[in-house]
């Protein structure tokens, strides 16, 4: 396996949402991941145009650019369960997450 | 910083939209937010594109056009039509786009806080790119679609409002109402982003659409009150009629102009003066249109030029009735002297109308307007939108010194007043009546000049004729009594005295109207 997960996530200066945005991202990389991703921090401050292209209104926002559909989800990520829905990624560790499957 | 800034005088931003900076008085307050409400259709887009448009084309002011709801390719399009081409200015950059429409392929889950910071970071880009100066948001109800929770979203745009104030610029936002007459604005954004507020409506008056601007408020500045026509035009956009804002400014002239009928100016004191409105009215077929043709065939042979505004007949018809009564319009045509302008009244609103009325004195510059005949256009339109049109077109001509005679046809053959006449006459300064008069079972034909504003004039009701050389007028009838109220009654002549004295009597009441 390959690091064929590109993921981005466009935030706005040094804020609390968006230190709680990356940290999110952190921990739900290491744990629902597991190190077959690629993560990229875009402060949308200091490079707008890419949010222009990517027609970026809210902050964060995490974008899923690999492999596709592209996906987003807006937020802090402090839901776990709804960024994965929201990316459309199967959780790797499927035997501890049975129970989110049903919804 | 601010609460000084409200302290003082704040200045207006000319937008360059025409007779929009007069309601305005001088245009949109300058570095705030003002929202632009209406109903679906009410053309909010419009306003807010051309509010950028005029600003690069009249003062090199950029802008930076926030699109919730169409894509810049729709917006690019639609505004080519009215002849600006918004993809050259981007490619100048001298407007930018900031792209928050919906993308149906974009759809995102909401996990967790968010705010607009993404949007007030591009629309800031924007605004630096090209060094904007102006802002357009389209629409903020749009948001609202776009994201589940509402109350967030009044908080972000809250947020946006204050930021658009620190970036130095003057900004416009469009919000969607539901009803003409109603709340202000859908979500009630009113009451979070702008400090002054600006209402289009396209409201359905008697079958016909009638699009009316109103300044609702304009914190600390002034401006007019009320509902102002507007239009939009190719080529041209929008164009705001300040009708009731019209200064009564207008000079006085008492340089007289022939009527074209030596018997006519001398019942007129010497003429008509020469930025005079003179009212024509009379049954069909008693001569209106032929004392409009000598109006103007007394302006050509002075040498002035005479524009001809025709509602009832072609062009053709015009040049064979004048041909008739021994008159060239042809060659009065080929000399440049003459102007046909020839409608059908229904094929635009009286806005419209009027709007084409104007750039045809500005670009013809005549020095006699005949509209014949004015009640043809009233048909199109509601009293009060008609009663205005005349107020807007008078005032027009008589800052330019036009002379204007306009006909009105009276409902009934014989006497009573047209609903034109009843509706207009306070605006004119001349009314010329012509009746009909039955005697010894012979439709004989009466005139009378029933006011004429600042000079002298013949009371008589005089009988005049029509044959291949023009109207004569002849002597006042001098027997006959109730032509003008429609029942004429032959009198005694020794009961002349008494009968003339009533006569006088009640033409001043008529006059005091």
């Amino acid at each position: 396996m390959t690091n064929n997960i590109v993921l981005k996530l466009y935030i706005t200066g040094q804020t609390p949402k968006s230190e709680r945005a990356i940290a999110n991202m952190q921990s739900i990389c290491k744990n629902e991941l597991e190190g077959q991703y690629e993560l990229v921090i875009i402060d949308v401050m200091e490079r707008p145009q890419l949010a222009e292209d990517e027609k970026i209104l809210a902050t964060p926002t995490l974008i899923k650019a690999l492999p596709p559909p592209l996906a987003r989800v807006i937020g802090d990520l402090s839901d776990t369960e709804k960024v994965l829905v929201g990316l459309n990624i199967e959780p790797l560790r499927k035997s501890n997450k049975e129970g989110r499957r049903g919804k | 910083m601010s609460a000084k800034k409200n302290s003082s005088q704040i200045s207006k931003l000319e937008t360059g939209i025409a007779g929009f900076d007069f309601v305005a008085g001088g245009g949109l307050p300058k570095g705030r937010t003002t929202l632009l409400a209406g109903t679906a259709g009410s053309s909010k887009t419009v306003f807010a594109a051309e509010f950028l448009g005029q600003g690069i084309l009249k003062f090199k002011e950029n802008g930076v056009f926030v699109t919730f709801e169409e894509s810049p390719a729709d917006i690019c399009r639609n505004m080519k039509s009215l002849g600006w081409d918004i993809e050259k200015w981007v490619n100048e950059g001298k407007f930018a786009f900031v792209d928050a429409s919906p993308d149906p392929g974009n759809q995102s889950v909401t996990a967790g806080e968010w705010d607009l910071g993404a949007l007030i970071a591009r629309i800031e880009h924007a605004v630096k790119k090209v060094n904007a100066k102006r802002v357009a948001m389209d629409s903020l109800g749009a948001i609202f679609t776009q994201f589940s929770d509402g109350a967030m979203v009044r908080q972000e745009l809250f947020r946006v409002g204050s930021a658009l104030k620190g970036m130095n610029v003057t900004s416009l936002l469009t919000a969607e109402r539901t009803a003409e007459y109603g709340e202000i604005s859908r979500f009630g954004v009113e009451e979070f982003v702008a400090d002054n507020v600006i209402i289009l409506r396209n409201a359905l008056e008697h079958e016909k659409r009638r699009r009316t601007l109103e300044i609702l408020k304009f914190r600390g500045c002034s401006h007019q009150k009320g509902e102002y026509p507007f239009t939009i035009l190719p080529g041209e956009g929008i164009v705001v009629i300040p009708l009731s804002a019209m200064e009564l400014q207008q000079k006085s002239s008492d340089i007289r102009i022939t009527s074209g009928n030596a018997d006519l100016d001398r019942m007129c004191g010497g003429g008509f003066f020469r930025d005079s409105i003179i009212l024509v009215s009379g049954a069909t077929g008693n001569g209106k249109t032929l004392m409009a043709t000598e109006f103007i065939a007394g302006g050509v042979k002075n040498g002035e030029r005479c524009l001809l505004l025709a509602f009832e007949e072609s062009r053709e018809q015009l040049i064979r009735n004048a041909t008739g009564w021994g008159f060239d319009y042809e060659q009065m045509e080929r000399e440049g002297k003459l102007k046909f302008v020839c409608e059908y009244p229904e094929t635009a609103g009286l806005e419209d109308h009027l709007i084409k009325i104007r750039s045809e004195i500005d670009s013809f510059k005549p020095n006699r307007l005949v509209v014949d005949s004015l009640s043809a256009l009233e048909r199109v339109s509601s009293i009060k939108g008609f009663r205005e049109f005349v107020i807007g077109l008078t005032s027009f001509i008589k800052h330019g010194e036009v002379a204007g005679l306009f006909t009105a046809t009276t409902p009934s053959l014989m006497g009573g007043t047209s609903i034109t006449e009843t509706h207009i006459s306070t605006i004119t300064d001349s009314i010329i009546l012509l009746r009909y008069v039955e005697m010894y079972g012979e439709m004989r034909r009466g005139l009378t000049v029933l006011k004429m504003r600042g000079s002298m004039h013949d009371k008589d009701i005089r009988e005049y004729t029509i044959d291949g050389t023009g109207m004569h007028i002849g002597k006042p009838f001098r027997d006959i009594t109730g032509i003008i109220s429609g029942s004429p009654t032959r009198i005694q002549q020794g009961e002349l005295g008494r009968i003339s004295e009533l006569f006088e009597e009640e033409k001043e009441k008529v006059e005091s109207k």
